[in-house]
């Protein structure tokens, strides 16, 4: 470990910048994230286990991390679509799409909420014929999906575009010549390619969708589409704070697990490549 | 397999790429396409491959005298070494080797043991066994490319096509994978084409040269015939080094830097009226001597002089104020006492002759 630390870089001021790192990362995420656990400590383990165990609690918690996978999913698969599009074609208005893909970046939460409840209000544009074939998007756990899925897009398309331009086109043309067709070739070649920036959008999406509060309030509605972060808010409002700092404690372990699970499975995948 | 192909044109945008080739290459033969950049060679080889389609109007591309415009690059049954050998990453060299077998149809896929014993025997041939188990990333520049070929021969293919196999090897390991190459084409005899623009990689290792320039072949043949009997200035320029004068030819003679000197035959139709001529004589075609050697040696100065080296090159200036490239042995050059300033008289042994009406 000594002789990794100390391994000559020609790059100077190793000391300065670790220092710098660390205290940064303290201030701005360590330090607010102990706060966190340390109010949540003033609980007692049977008052922390009944608040997390509870059934409001525990549902919000399934809808908020269940939807959020199945969004980034959703998203792996479309803003792959997407992304291909964008780099492999040349039609009129690409810059335009784009440019579009940003959006849900860039808009207020807010804003985004009320569009997208208005779109899918069961008067609404989108909302109406779906009703008309039974579907109920608004206020349900499928409109929290559909928002979550909304700010998600730009993540994956953002991380896969850049690996896409990469890509060698030599390589789709040796899996031809080796005699592969064009579903084979992607299965074996491109998509082993382009899993880490895949996984890293997942990655990013999936956290954006679980901390994601302002678009899916308004379209989620009732107590039973609550998601975890608006259950943490409620419980502010009625000023129990050590509740609401016991349900975030939950999220921030499970986000950290999984994001370091995919963390991993990324490592994984890329090593296969270097 | 024999290849042939009649009448390629193609065209990117703008670029002619291809001006109407024709080119007809023998079972067994290991021909090389010979050009500078923009020649349009990788372009013909990647036509021959499939993997570009000629323009409308082209003539057919005849494998053993069967049409293979309308088939694609992976019915072809070729193998293409790519110039960046395009290896697949995230695969061992086993599974690279592997992937022409693995992705068969299923009814003619062989079993895991036929491929391993397949691949293996592959591996074996370049040399490469026991580096099953490492990633591309793993490996030396020539290494990657004898994966790249195993992996391309691992179809068993007809007709194997490399484009600048050796181009971005550094220049020792660039002439043993040559050789090697050489070796291993008259142990398979698969008929292989291979794209350069080096010369001297062209000349060691082909059967025969295809010279391209501009879109177009300008001479086909042996090492030797290209060498020495060059059919344009292009391919007398492009293979080797050469001193260019202007000078006049007439009545079997031809004059030239103050000399005159007897027209090489064929070079001129006799009875042609005076004409003017564009007169190339090689480096190493020069007899350099300290006093006059008959009609048709020239004086000129030594200007400098590079020693290191199998010859001893001379940059001489010709009294009629051309500047002359000489090569001539270590032997030779102690013997006449050389230094820069000196005077010396050459002597072309052999000259090459273009009158100017040739036009192309």
């Amino acid at each position: 470990m000594k002789s990794r630390l100390q391994r000559r870089s020609v790059l100077p001021g190793f000391g300065l910048t670790m220092g710098f790192t660390l205290m940064y990362l303290s201030l701005i995420v360590l330090i607010p994230l102990s706060g966190l656990v340390l109010k949540s400590a003033t609980m007692t383990w049977p008052a922390f286990w009944s608040t997390i165990t509870e059934d409001r609690v525990l549902a919000s918690l399934r809808l908020s991390f269940g939807g959020a996978l199945i969004a980034a999913t959703v998203n792996a698969v479309f803003g792959f679509v997407v992304a291909w599009v964008l780099v492999r074609y040349r039609f009129p208005g690409r810059r335009l799409v784009d440019a579009l893909i940003d959006l849900p970046f860039a808009l207020p939460t807010a804003v985004s909420g009320i569009a997208l409840t208005a779109v899918y209000a069961p008067t609404g544009w989108l909302g109406r014929p779906l009703a008309a074939l039974g579907i109920q998007a608004a206020y349900t756990p499928l409109g929290v999906v559909i928002a979550m899925t909304f700010v998600g897009l730009p993540f994956v398309v953002r991380t896969l575009q850049p690996a896409l331009e990469d890509l060698d086109v030599e390589i789709e043309e040796a899996a031809a010549s080796l005699g592969a067709g064009r579903f084979q070739a992607f299965v074996r070649v491109l998509l082993p390619a382009l899993l880490p920036s895949l996984l890293t959008g997942f990655a990013l999406a999936f956290s954006r969708a679980v901390g994601e509060y302002g678009s899916v309030i308004f379209i989620a509605g009732t107590t039973k589409t609550e998601i975890a972060p608006l259950v943490i808010v409620t419980k502010l409002e009625q000023y129990d704070y050590a509740g609401a700092t016991a349900v975030a404690l939950v999220m921030l372990v499970a986000s950290f697990g999984l994001l370091f699970g995919i963390n991993l499975l990324q490592r994984w995948s890329r090593r296969q490549h270097a | 397999m024999s290849i042939e192909v009649v009448n390629i044109a193609k065209t990117f945008h703008t670029f002619r790429a291809l001006r109407g080739v024709s080119l007809k290459i023998e079972a067994g033969e290991l021909v090389a396409l010979l050009g500078p950049s923009g020649s349009g060679k990788t372009t013909l080889l990647r036509i021959i491959a499939g993997l570009e389609q000629p323009d409308e109007g082209s003539g057919p591309i005849l494998f053993d005298g069967e049409e293979m415009g309308h088939r694609a690059v992976g019915e072809r049954q070729v193998g293409f070494v790519f110039q960046h050998y395009a290896l697949f990453r995230h695969m061992t060299v086993f599974e690279n080797v592997a992937f022409g077998l693995r992705v068969r149809p299923r009814k003619t896929r062989p079993t895991d043991a036929e491929v391993a014993e397949k691949v293996h025997a592959l591996l074996r041939l370049v040399h490469l066994d026991s580096l099953f188990d490492r990633y591309p990333s793993q490996l030396s520049g020539g290494q990657r490319q004898r994966v790249a070929l195993a992996r391309s021969l691992a179809v068993e293919p007809k007709v194997l096509l490399l484009d600048e196999p050796f181009g971005a090897l550094d220049a020792k390991v660039r002439q043993e994978l040559r050789r090697w190459l050489r070796r291993l084409h008259d142990d398979i005899g698969v008929t292989s084409v291979f794209v350069t623009h080096d010369q001297e990689e062209a000349l060691e290792v082909a059967d025969r040269i295809v010279v391209m320039n501009e879109g177009t072949i300008e001479q086909v043949g042996t090492p030797d015939e290209v060498f020495h009997r060059p059919a344009t200035e292009f391919v007398m320029k492009f293979l080797g080094n050469v001193n260019l004068f202007h000078g006049r030819v007439g009545g079997g003679k031809v004059q030239f830097a103050g000399v005159s000197a007897d027209v090489p035959e064929g070079s001129v139709e006799d009875g042609a009226p005076l004409l003017s001529a564009r007169v190339f004589v090689r480096p190493h075609e020069l007899d350099l001597s300290l006093t006059p050697a008959g009609r048709g040696s020239f004086p000129a100065k030594v200007t400098r002089i590079h020693s290191a080296g199998p010859v001893v090159r001379l940059e001489l200036e010709a009294e009629t104020g051309e500047q002359v490239f000489a090569h001539i042995d270590h032997l030779r050059f102690q013997a006449l006492g050389l230094s820069e300033g000196s005077r010396v008289f050459l002597l072309p042994r052999d000259l090459k002759l273009f009158t100017e009406d040739f036009s192309v």
